[in-house]
């Protein structure tokens, strides 16, 4: 085969995974009037979702806000004014870091094991099952964990952003000389200035959090379901799942904050 | 009741069925025997609609199955019952949960009758002591009989049975061919059964068919099935059978 094939073939292929992944979207944004139904299971996931994501999102988080105050610190050291260190690791954790973090570490955490539970579903006929007992796996298998994470990612991602903004106020006040109280009151008129009840950092932020667990929620129930040929297909599954989830967290990310700081001004 | 006309199928790159046809009658048992991976389940996944053939007709009660909008599947789904080849139960669900399952989904009955219905059906498949257990906790044999307790707790018209018995010991073997038996004969109820096992075939048969190479290499009525001169009847029905 020549090269121009592969590549093409490979092009189509992704084409029909992006039209899957739509299309799930979709009918799960139809199966919304079903969440009064399914409330008690999908707090369930979001509960176990965020146990077993927050530790690791802890840790992650304060060494990012650690780096970020490190790697600023340097520049400013150089100019002489590290007295805006909290505000540069509180916009940038609340901004960017914080949703980021959480992001990756729950497509990897509970992305990965959704695609595998819904993968181990489908190709042991259980999916079939529920479809023969006329029971929509959209609203009984997906929207539930989209629902999860759709909430829990967010709440997570306030987490990361405080452990984030501490984790930079230690390495503030001992490598870099700016006192606890300086940091933490630049990093708060940061996040409040702009005037409206949410400020626009945070809102930003959260919104893409939001947007972030929804879209590993969907990529990961999506993998699980067009898992075929046994455990290995199953595998093929969690690796689609994550990788797809990293690149929509980074192209997703990119868009709104493009949106609100550079498209609505 | 259920009808297939020339069926054919491929997946992948294999061509799975050429050609099937069959016909159960309403209120009779068909048994489809056949070498593994000839396309057995395969051919019950065409009649309840999970699989489309490239080419031909599948018809339950005269209606079209891959014609059917979502709403006339999901009302034929409704009045059969399918039992997996094994069990495909929902793992975080608990047996009775599991078999109570189609009835919570669509509100059949108030909460009282439900538990009673889904006790009963245990009963009848012997697994009433394991109602609470999980599906990762029982043996295959078990999960089995909470999947044809799953499939017969609607009060299905038609029930698709894939192995049946597969995996289980010759005592409650012969109490799942009863009850196959028993469920058609009281309650009339058409059922496809795919299975390897002669006694079941002989016992809750009315018609047998062998497939082979993607068709019925040799059907016909149990007698003449198991009198049969055809080197598949024989090895499936034959003496030396089990
Ligand atoms: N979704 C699918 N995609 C591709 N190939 C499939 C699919 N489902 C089944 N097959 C193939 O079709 C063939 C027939 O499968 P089927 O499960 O119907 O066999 P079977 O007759 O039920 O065998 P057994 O007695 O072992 O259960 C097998 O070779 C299988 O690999
Ligand atoms: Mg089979």
């Amino acid at each position: 085969m020549n090269v121009l094939a592969i590549v093409g073939s490979n092009l189509v292929t992704r084409v029909n995974d992006a039209g899957y992944v739509m299309d799930l979207l979709l009918r799960t944004a139809m199966a919304v009037r079903y969440v009064p139904r399914r409330l008690r299971f999908t707090l369930d996931m979001a509960f176990n979702a965020g146990v077993r994501a927050l530790p690791v999102t802890m840790v992650v988080a304060a060494f990012a806000g650690a780096i970020l105050a490190m790697q600023t610190g340097i520049e400013l050291r150089r100019f002489g004014d590290t007295t805006v260190l909290g505000t540069i690791t509180a916009l940038s954790m609340c901004r960017e870091m914080g949703p980021f973090i959480t992001g990756v570490i729950l497509a990897a955490t509970v992305g990965s094991s959704m695609a595998a539970e819904i993968g181990t579903m489908k190709v042991s006929d259980e999916v079939a099952a529920l479809e023969v007992m006329s029971v929509d796996p959209v609203n009984y298998l997906v929207l539930p964990r989209v629902i999860a994470l759709a909430i829990m990612c967010p709440t997570l991602t306030v987490l990361s952003n405080l452990i984030g903004i501490y984790g930079g106020s230690v390495i503030a006040e001992n490598n870099l000389a700016v006192s606890n109280e300086l940091f933490w009151n630049s990093a708060r008129e940061a996040l409040t200035s702009s005037g409206t009840l949410l400020p626009k950092e945070v809102y930003v932020g959260l919104l893409k959090a939001l947007l972030f667990g929804i879209a590993i929620a969907i990529v990961s129930c999506a993998a699980g379901l067009r898992a075929s040929g046994g455990a290995l297909g199953v595998g093929l599954a969690v690796q689609t799942a994550v990788r797809n989830s990293v690149i929509l967290i980074i192209v997703l990310g990119f868009i709104v904050t493009w949106f609100f700081y550079f498209l609505a001004g | 009741m259920i009808a297939l006309r020339d069926v054919f199928k491929r997946l992948g790159d294999r061509q799975i069925l050429a050609g099937l046809s069959l016909n159960v009658p309403k209120g009779t048992n068909f048994v489809l025997m056949g070498p593994s991976g000839t396309g057995k389940s395969v051919t019950l996944k065409h009649v309840i609609g999970i699989l489309k053939p490239d080419s031909g007709s599948v018809r339950v009660d005269g209606q079209e199955v891959p014609a059917m909008d979502h709403d006339q599947l999901m009302a034929l789904r409704r009045r059969m019952g399918y039992l997996f080849q094994n069990g495909a139960l929902i793992n975080w669900l608990s047996v009775e949960d599991n078999v109570a399952l189609p009835l919570k989904e669509h509100g059949r009955l108030p909460k009282g009758e439900l538990q009673d219905r889904v006790m009963e059906v245990l009963r009848l498949v012997g697994m009433d002591h394991a109602a609470k257990q999980f599906p990762p906790s029982i043996s295959g044999g078990m999960k089995l009989r909470a999947g044809l307790a799953r499939a017969l707790v609607t009060k299905p018209e038609c029930v698709l049975y894939d192995e049946p018995n597969a995996g289980l010991d010759p005592i409650i073997s012969q109490q799942i061919h009863e009850l196959i038996k028993e469920v058609r004969d009281t309650l009339g109820v058409t059922g496809l059964i795919v299975t390897h096992s002669r006694a079941c075939a002989t016992i809750c048969g009315d018609h047998i068919g062998i497939l082979e190479h993607g068709k019925l290499a040799v059907e016909g009525t149990v007698d003449e099935m198991v009198h049969s001169e055809h080197p598949l009847a024989k090895a499936f029905l034959g003496g030396g059978a089990d």
